[in-house]
């Protein structure tokens, strides 16, 4: 892998730009893998780079229907933030957010991480409560998160109608520092590079159509519409497809599949300088590096595979991003799309083994796992390479949802994103 | 004349109405019915904005809305700004104020333009290999920089003043698209009596007839027919015309959302009248006549100012009479540009020549040009045009090279062929098919109840397009109206056409393909070449596409170049999504009338107005505004509170109950549904008599809960937790109508039906009393926890005595009308009685100095009956009901599970936050192992203290126990104990 660099640049711009390798390649799939990954999305391909860079694990192919990183990964609004309330959350999604720290320059790549700050909004007194009960959870678990007067989180958002006269006036705000957003395409893209380069096989438009069990349950690889390939292991990461795929190897998962909706106003000039989210209300913001300020609303209502969801989502969010920032009522909405995210019913992920040896599953991040994609991929290897979990995603299981030990995020009402 | 590039009797404007307008400051005249676009070229002003990545001179390229460079920022005042406006569409008005975007400090002289400068550097994907080091510098110092860079126009930073609104409309037949095929299809559905709608983006109908000028229709011009077709229309009673109106989405069921520009182009709009209109739409069918839209031709410095579409610069002509230029030169691969020569030269302007990529162009628009004088130059390519603010002289070579030619222009037309509008096709996830003759892809599998007609059907030819669309309007109204007949004389050809570079040098040259995003040709192959292989990765990759006009003129060359780099056919790389909105939509529009208070419904209590003029403190709880206390001259909440919760003990207290939410439950199966519902045993609960019920989620953790009153055998008048009404109620549903659709059971929301009036306190009984009627309130006539109906001053009365304050207590409930002036009575009763009004605040006091819990605060979804300490209300003997098996999973009954329990600080005067976590060590390093939070926590006037509430890991087990609430000012001492802190033994509920 030749090294991106400024000077790398100016050699290119010496000589058109003809210089630049490919940053992935396009192969034909091999007969059989140790590992197949299927869904080249964020998680999946941190997933291969991982098996390959700390596990030693080469003989890998990540496998797609699509292009890589067109699912969620290319379509979510890239909230990081890792303030979750129970110590599990906190876990992984701090291991990610740690690792977000440096990943361009362990992927040399630029993903664009930048800790703008997160801020999540209070509106009434029980708002207070569960926000509060989050900065003092995060305190003593180490993550930084931090109580703001109305006046405070107008002065660290300076859009912010903190109008005691708004319908759903702001009492009061948490702001994680470290929180912020990432290049989501670069994300994709820069693990891809780095997966290929160590060897992965990344095959594109190879849809997965079964999963092969020898008679004893092992899985021996997957039916795909290029043929079969043969595997030693397989973990699927497939999003809001993970339980159709599961079905083929015979495993029920306790997911359901919602369209998740997100728009993008016309470029302006810089003037929204974080993150803002507010469950009471139901809306999230944030402004691209491009000038786009990137919106995100809910699910809807009904599980659906369709990645178009219907407009009264779009106008609720609209509704609530123009309460919350007067000044953007004559900004206008370029372009809006839909992703099919996988909800658990704790809305915690599942990073796990499963009854069938030799697959295994990583899903359920529903409506916010692009934050958790190189702690996620990174723990996942782990799984995958020592036949075991890693300590951090040990209690992300699939059994939880029997036992009823639950990772409820939802319940602590936190936000989901 | 407004503008020195008018030309007398060209166009359709009437000379004598002027309109003034300031562009970047400078004072210019235009003709009302102008665009800024048309009034700004008539003053010879081609010049309007920068690019975004290379910030290069920009000109006007089109006259519609596929328009991606000639964008300003319109401000009618300081509150009235709007970034980004295209200048082809926005109308002009007298006084209209317009300025350029992302130039500094001038629009003729922008620093900005040393990145045009610096571009081998800025190459596709450049910002993804660099800026990495030092690590920090990416916040601090590249992000911003980058930031400050990209953006185009500024934002509003003022509220905006103007007001929008929203319609819904059904009709049987939409009609998106306002030109000869949308025009004809209209009248052929509205004259088999349909209802019809029929938009289009544009200020007048006619689409492509608005420069088609060859057009002959009925005996009249293109334009004329168009008028008087329109005219026809909106004398029909069935039709509505909605000219300004975009159809920018279309979603499911033939639902299609437009916005209509109602007052952007009026000099002093009428301020009560609605900016932008948003209209939803539902639709038997739809017809999608939305035309075409004309590419460019991709070559070196196709940029620059004045090089523009044939088909704009025909419009500037015929519709709003102004040239583009005095001295004109064409590049096509495309007959239509023809037509633009022709016009200019019959016009008077001077035509320079003809250059056509094409060997051997052929036809009548051919002849008619070289019969004009035309030099028409076929087989060569313009390899570059010169100049910088403004195209000054175009090279041209053989295709084959050979030995160039400079000809010498002002203005440069050009023409590629035109692409099918198919956006709302296929957002109606329709599939497009590529057709390999023509290049283009076209409708191809319809997933809605929806027809394509006319250009953006690929059809040639006005003849084809009215025929085609008089059919297509008899089949939507569903039955033949009165034969349409509509005979065309004369019809312009426009074959030919190109995707992609056009022959030149190629490789270094800037040619460009989204020139507001600044994606060149050869972006599109360095994509490529670095393994970008999908479109939708040469579109992120390069940003091709994805400027504010989403690539409506790029895209197609985009792809062609990517083909041909990768030697695939076009569709073989696939074409990318396309997506709503068509064209971008004011946020206000879709928000119309949802601010302010009309935001979200604010509920009130029918009791509302009086505690307003009680000087109540609200807080919202969900939708509702709660009186949260009463505070007297000179209190403070916290005096306030303690007022209350001690006049409550002592004497009583009225407090306004009614957003608790309402169920009633009824039928010949009620308490069997109870049963299934409830973890309580129901059956055996006599009429008259009440019960604390407990809901438990599938997954056996806590829901809801609420007093349930059983007034008749098949008959239960179920109360909620205020935020839980509107989803206890649909779960209800949910289960009765797929679970237990056997029971014979109705469910009806009364919450707003009854006013609730809570009595509390040892006079409670005392002040009730004088106004009731029929209902013996003794303890032995009417228990704690049972329910009367009677009449209460005069009225019926649903009368429960229950008591979420530990004293005496009744709940009131009355007809929400006539909830205020029985508050009131009550009210002049309990002053006698010295009873005080309490809020939300000094009910919470009170409930959590008996230990009762409120779902949601001391719960939080992951709460067994159990852990709250509430076994007591699973029924013992019952087998089934929602969540029994969920909680008894092993997780659930495992031993150190978080339970409710009490907490008193070793200070007693410490008010501990709720939300603050538990630690059994607080000298541990973080982080710290946490084994509970305190869920509610209050000062208790009554006991003295403070009180809380918490949720501790093996909570009953650890009674006694010093635990730790480390807070960032110290580590905060506290023991465990009872969960009830006031009359352990329950005495004051007779009391
Ligand atoms: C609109 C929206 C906004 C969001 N906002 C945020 C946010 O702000 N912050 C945040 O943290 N998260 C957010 N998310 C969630 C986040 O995008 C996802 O959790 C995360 O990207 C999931 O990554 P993934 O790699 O698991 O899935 P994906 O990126 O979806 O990858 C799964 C891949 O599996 C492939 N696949 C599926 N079936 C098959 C098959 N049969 N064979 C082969 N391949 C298959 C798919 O093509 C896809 O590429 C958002 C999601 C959406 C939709």
């Amino acid at each position: 892998m030749r090294k991106y660099s400024a000077f790398a640049i100016a050699r290119e711009a010496m000589r058109g730009h003809k210089g630049w390798e490919q940053q992935w390649r396009s192969p034909e799939p091999k007969a059989s893998y140790d590992v197949i990954i299927v869904g080249a999305g964020g998680h999946g391909l941190a997933t291969a780079y991982y098996l390959a860079k700390e596990h030693g694990i080469t003989n890998v192919a990540v496998l797609d229907k699509g292009w890589l990183g067109g699912g969620n990964t290319g379509r979510n609004t890239t909230i990081i933030r890792s303030n979750y309330l129970y110590d599990e959350s906190a876990g992984i999604y701090d291991h990610a957010l740690k690792l977000w720290d440096g990943l361009s320059q362990d992927l040399n790549y630029n993903v664009m991480y930048s800790p703008r700050g997160v801020m999540m909004l209070a509106h009434n007194v029980h708002d207070v409560q569960v926000l509060k009960r989050h900065v003092h959870a995060n305190r003593l678990n180490g993550i930084d998160n931090e109580w703001l007067t109305p006046e405070e989180a107008k002065e660290f958002c300076p859009p912010l109608n903190i109008s005691r006269n708004a319908r759903y006036p702001v009492v009061g705000a948490t702001l994680q520092r470290r929180g912020g957003t990432a290049r989501h395409d670069a994300v994709a893209w820069g693990y891809a590079r780095g997966a290929d380069a160590r060897g992965v096989d990344i095959i594109q438009n190879c849809e997965v159509t079964g999963i092969r069990r020898s008679p004893e349950g092992h899985v021996l690889g997957v039916e795909t519409s290029r043929g079969f390939i043969g595997a030693k292991k397989v973990g699927v990461v497939a999003a809001g497809h993970t339980s159709v795929l599961m079905e083929m190897a015979g495993v029920r998962m306790p997911l359901e599949s919602y369209p998740l909706q997100a728009l993008v106003s016309e470029p302006i000039k810089p003037i929204f300088p974080c993150v803002v989210m507010s469950n009471t209300v139901h809306a999230y913001i944030s402004q691209s590096d491009k000038g786009e300020l990137v919106i995100g609303a809910g699910t809807d209502q009904y599980t659906s595979y369709s990645q178009t969801g219907g407009l009264h989502i779009i106008n609720h969010t609209l509704d609530a991003i123009c309460e919350m920032f007067p000044i953007f009522t004559r900004m206008k909405m370029l372009r809006s799309w839909g992703g099919i995210v996988d909800v658990t019913p704790d809305r915690s992920p599942i990073l796990a083994k499963t009854p069938v040896k030799g697959l295994y599953v990583n899903c359920g991040w529903g409506t916010g796992g692009f934050k958790a994609t190189p702690g996620s991929g990174n723990v996942f290897a782990h799984t995958i390479a020592r036949d075991e979990p890693h300590p951090i995603n040990a209690p992300f299981t699939l059994e939880r949802f029997r036992t009823g030990r639950l990772i409820d995020e939802a319940a602590a009402a936190a936000v989901a994103h | 004349m407004a503008g020195t590039y008018r030309i007398g009797n060209a166009g359709r404007l009437t000379p004598a109405r002027t309109a003034r307008f300031t562009f970047d400051g400078k004072h210019y005249t235009g003709l009302e019915g102008d665009t800024l676009a048309s009034a700004l070229l008539a003053n010879g002003i081609h010049l309007v904005g920068r690019s975004f990545k290379y910030h290069r001179p920009r000109g006007i390229l089109s006259a519609g809305a596929e328009e991606p460079n000639a964008l300003v920022s319109v401000e009618r005042d300081a509150a009235r700004r709007t970034p980004n406006v295209r200048a082809t569409v926005q109308e002009l008005y007298d006084g209209l104020a317009a300025n350029s975007q992302n130039r500094w400090p001038s629009l003729a002289f922008d620093v900005g333009a040393v990145n045009d400068l610096a571009s081998p550097f800025f190459s596709a994907g450049f910002y993804y290999k660099t800026f990495m080091w030092p690590k920090s510098a990416w916040k601090s110092f590249y992000e911003p920089n980058i930031r400050s860079a990209a953006g185009l126009g500024v934002s509003p930073d003022q509220p905006d003043p103007d007001h929008y609104s929203s319609r819904f409309a059904h009709c049987d037949v939409l009609v998106v698209g306002g030109g000869a095929a949308g025009l004809t299809a209209a009248v052929a559905a509205a004259q088999a009596g349909a209802s019809v709608i029929l938009c289009d983006e544009q200020a007048e109908f006619g689409g492509a007839l608005h420069f088609e000028k060859g057009a002959q229709i009925d005996g009249q011009d293109g334009w004329s027919w168009a008028q008087a077709t329109a005219a026809k229309l909106a004398a029909m009673p069935n039709v509505r015309l909605l000219p300004r109106t975009t159809a920018f989405g279309y979603y499911a069921q033939n639902f299609v959302a437009l916005t209509e520009r109602a007052t952007d182009h009026l000099a002093s709009p009428d301020r009560t009248a609605p900016r932008e209109r948003l209209w939803q739409v539902r639709a038997k069918r739809v017809v999608i006549a939305t035309g075409a839209i004309e590419r460019h031709m991709v070559f070196a410095d196709n940029d620059r100012p004045g090089i523009m579409l044939a088909s704009a610069a025909r419009t500037y002509l015929n519709h709003y009479g102004v040239a583009v230029g005095r001295n004109v030169a064409v590049y096509t691969a495309n007959d239509s540009a023809y037509f633009a020569a022709i016009d200019l030269k019959k016009a008077g302007v001077n035509v320079a020549a003809i250059i056509d990529v094409r060997d051997a162009p052929s036809g009548a628009a051919v002849d008619e040009a070289r019969s004009l004088g035309i030099e028409i130059l076929p087989g060569r390519a313009v390899v570059k045009a010169n100049g910088k603010l403004r195209v000054s002289s175009v090279m041209v070579e053989p295709k084959t090279g050979g030995a160039s030619r400079t000809i010498e222009c002002d203005a440069l037309l050009v023409s590629a062929g035109w692409t099918p509008s198919v956006h709302l096709f296929s957002q109606s996830r329709g599939k497009v098919a590529f057709d390999a003759d023509t290049q283009r892809f076209l409708p191809g599998t319809y997933a809605q109840d929806c027809v394509s007609v006319g250009a953006c059907a690929g059809t040639d030819g006005l003849e084809a397009t009215i025929a085609e669309a008089i059919q297509a309007g008899s089949d939507a109204a569903g039955k033949p109206g009165k034969t349409l007949k509509i005979t065309i004389k004369a019809q312009e050809g426009w074959t030919g056409g190109m995707l992609g570079a056009a022959p030149g040098p190629g490789t270094t040259v800037k040619a460009f393909i989204d020139f507001q995003n600044d994606v060149t040709a050869k972006d599109i192959r360095q994509a490529v070449h670095e393994g970008m292989r999908s479109i939708e990765h040469v579109k992120r990759f390069t940003t091709n596409g994805m400027a504010t006009d989403q690539g409506k003129t790029s895209n197609m060359h985009g792809l062609a170049i990517a083909a041909e780099t990768l030697s695939k056919p076009i569709p073989q790389v696939g074409l990318t999504t396309f997506r709503a909105p068509y064209t971008p939509v004011t946020f206000g529009a879709i928000v119309n009338h949802a601010r302010g208070n009309l935001f979200d419904p604010t509920r009130k209590t029918p009791i509302h107005p009086w505690a307003e003029a009680h000087g109540a403190v609200f807080e919202d709880v969900g939708q509702w505004k709660r009186a949260w206390y009463f505070p007297e001259a000179g209190e403070d909440m916290h005096k306030a509170v303690d007022r209350e919760c001690v006049t409550v003990r002592k004497a009583a207290g009225m407090f306004d109950a009614s957003t608790l939410g309402k169920i009633e439950v009824v039928g010949p199966d009620a308490a069997k549904f109870m049963e299934l519902l409830y973890t309580n045993p129901w059956e055996k609960l006599e009429p008259g008599r009440c019960r604390y019920g407990i809901m438990l989620r599938e997954d056996g953790f806590i829901y809801d809960d609420g007093v349930v009153g059983r007034l008749a055998p098949d008959r239960f008048h179920v109360t909620t937790t205020t935020g839980g009404a509107p989803r206890v109620m649909n779960h209800m549903e949910d289960y009765l109508q797929t679970e237990f659709p056997h029971l014979n059971v109705w469910l009806t929301s009364i919450t707003e039906q009854w006013a609730v009036i809570a009595v509390q306190g040892p006079n409670s009984r005392d002040i009730i009393a004088p106004l009731l009627e029929g209902i013996d309130l003794s303890d032995e006539g009417m228990p704690h926890m049972s329910v009367r109906e009677g009449k209460i001053c005069g009225v019926p009365t649903r009368l429960f005595r229950m008591s979420f304050t530990g004293d005496r207590g009744f709940e009131v409930n009355v007809p929400a009308d006539y909830g205020q002036s029985v508050w009131e009575a009550l009210w002049a009763e309990g002053r006698k009685y010295g009873a005080c009004a309490y809020g939300t605040e000094a009910m919470h006091v009170l409930r959590a100095e008996k230990g009762y819990i409120i779902v949601g605060q001391d719960t939080d979804g992951t709460v067994t009956c159990n852990d709250a300490g509430l076994d007591w209300a699973i029924g013992k003997k019952k087998t089934d009901f929602v969540g029994i098996r969920g909680m008894k999973r092993p997780d659930l009954v495992a031993p150190g599970r978080k339970q409710l329990v009490g907490l008193l600080t070793k200070d007693p005067k410490i008010v501990l936050e709720e939300g603050a976590q538990i630690v059994a060590d607080a000298n541990q390093p973080v982080p710290m192992k946490m084994i509970g939070h305190v869920t509610s926590s209050y000062w208790s006037e009554n006991c003295g203290r403070s009180i809380a509430l918490a949720l501790v890991a093996g909570g009953r087990d650890r009674m006694g126990q010093t635990l730790f609430v480390p807070m960032p000012k110290g580590v905060i001492e506290v023991e465990i104990g009872s969960t009830v802190f006031f009359d352990e033994k329950g005495e004051r509920l007779n009391g």
